[in-house]
């Protein structure tokens, strides 16, 4: 079950840094002393986190963006999963 | 055995000076720092961080000593943000003055941790909130308006693991969000003073007693970690996650270390950056080498089906207490020098009920020499 509306802007929790490592290939969340390495689908949701847009905006852009529907549970899921971990926070 | 090419050192450590205003008996700085050589310059230091960026090195430790103490760590974190590093202080907190947390901040700090160096001869003055006290509520204070998030790390031992309560009391009253209880690690200066520092079983238990009743009280309000000793486990830890594999440290004066405390291994030359490039020193120095992969393990840990998850555990402790880096980590139950770790704990069951003036503790000193209280 989410724990939030759709209507939510997520954005990267205060002390975690996204970015773009070349040597690792991959996109990391950095926050103090240490790291985790993202898998393609968790850095193409948490990319789109930018406070602006909202979950349901988030949604809408990857099914059109990887041409797929239904999207919306699994986004959910993790958007949950990051939540969690402090990984994203939730703007009003 | 063919071993993979190593990854990145993703992990790198610049201890910027060894300079520091404080004493601690646990500092894990080698003992006899008075002799070595002059401290990189602030382009020797912006040269190491370009050169591990490139490598693929992301977090960034900045430690020392008191990494305050040196006057371009303004310039070195600004350098390193620039770089696309995540840079993390280090810091007693002397020296942190609101000008330079603002220009740290400016520069693109993105955490700070506050390690409470209760030097063992301020122990009283510390816990009884004086000036000590005053001096870190001023520090976390500031540390919370510039809204970092509160570290905490205290270094227990036998001294003042009883105080455990009253030390995460202290760190509540200053707002910390997290506290990190670490137990002594027994090298440098702590190797040295082992027989005063090391806490018995019985002080070890109550101490995780009195963390577990606070975390009830607290709940997620204020996250406590406490590393037990591992004098008191009978497996090691992965130290460094394996030496070689992701930890890069740079001593003050430029050589590089797989772990902060390898410089005291016999027979290792160690590269300086101020003579090779990072990247040869990294995967082609005999130094960074030397205990990579499983080639030179000996038995027990080369048959050992557990050999892939510790790597045989620490080598700075397997040669201080077995005289030889490439034994098995003693820490180790399989071992065959185990039983120099269980008598120093049961050593440290014995003493303590003495007073722990007993004996006379070794105060880092800046002559490399034991300075007696
Ligand atoms: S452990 Fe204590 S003496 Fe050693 S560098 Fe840190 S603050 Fe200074
Ligand atoms: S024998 Fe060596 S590899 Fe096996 S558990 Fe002990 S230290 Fe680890």
């Amino acid at each position: 079950m989410a724990i939030f509306d759709t209507a939510a802007r997520p954005a990267i929790g205060g002390g975690f840094r996204l970015q773009w490592e070349p040597a690792q290939a991959a996109h990391v969340l950095l926050y103090p002393e240490g790291m985790v390495r993202l898998n393609q689908s968790a850095a193409a949701i948490l990319t789109r986190c930018d406070g602006a847009r909202t979950v349901a905006d988030i949604i809408a852009d990857l099914e059109r963006t990887y041409s797929a529907a239904g999207l919306s549970s699994d986004v959910c899921d993790f958007v949950t999963f990051a939540i969690e971990r402090t990984w994203l926070e939730l703007l009003p | 055995m063919s071993d993979p090419v190593p990854g990145p050192p993703l992990w790198l450590l610049l201890e910027l000076t060894y300079r520091c205003p404080l004493h601690c008996v646990f500092c894990y700085n080698p003992t006899d720092f008075g002799g070595i050589g002059r401290e990189l310059e602030t382009a020797e230091w912006l040269r190491v961080l370009a050169q591990a960026r490139e490598l693929g090195s992301v977090q960034l430790g900045l430690s020392g000593g008191e990494p305050l103490v040196r006057d371009d760590l303004e310039t070195i974190v600004a350098a390193a943000r620039g770089l696309g590093f995540y840079t993390n202080l280090i810091t007693s907190g002397v020296g942190l003055t609101e000008t330079r947390l603002c220009a740290l901040k400016e520069a693109g700090l993105d955490h700070i941790q506050l390690s409470f160096q209760d030097s063992t001869r301020r122990l009283n003055d510390f816990l009884s909130s004086t000036r000590t006290f005053e001096l870190k509520s001023r520090v976390a204070a500031l540390i919370r308006k510039h809204r970092y998030p509160m570290v905490l790390n205290v270094v227990l031992h036998r001294l003042n693991i009883d105080h455990v309560e009253e030390i995460l009391g202290m760190a509540e009253r200053l707002g910390a969000d997290y506290v990190e209880l670490a137990n002594t690690q027994y090298y440098g200066w702590a190797w040295r003073n082992r027989a005063q520092l090391l806490p018995s079983r019985e002080q070890l238990r109550r101490a995780e007693e009195a963390t577990a009743r606070f975390r009830e009280r607290v709940g997620t309000r204020m996250r406590v970690f406490f590393v037990v000793p591992d004098y008191f486990e009978t497996r090691p830890k992965p130290c460094m996650s394996g030496l070689g594999r992701v930890f890069l440290g740079i001593a003050p004066d430029g050589v590089a270390l797989p772990c902060q405390s390898a410089r005291m291994l016999p027979g290792m030359s160690f590269p300086s950056v101020r003579e090779a490039s990072l990247r040869s020193i990294w995967y082609d120095s005999p130094a960074f080498n030397r205990f990579r992969g499983e080639g030179w393990m000996k038995e027990p840990c080369r048959s050992c089906p557990e050999r892939g998850r510790d790597f045989g555990g620490c080598r700075c402790q397997a040669y201080l207490l077995t005289g030889d880096a490439a034994n098995a980590d003693p820490v180790c139950a399989l071992s065959p020098h185990h039983h120099l770790v269980t008598e120093a704990v049961a050593g440290a069951g014995r003493s303590a009920a003495e007073p722990p003036a007993a004996a006379p503790l070794a105060f880092r000193d800046h002559r490399g020499g034991a300075s007696r209280e």
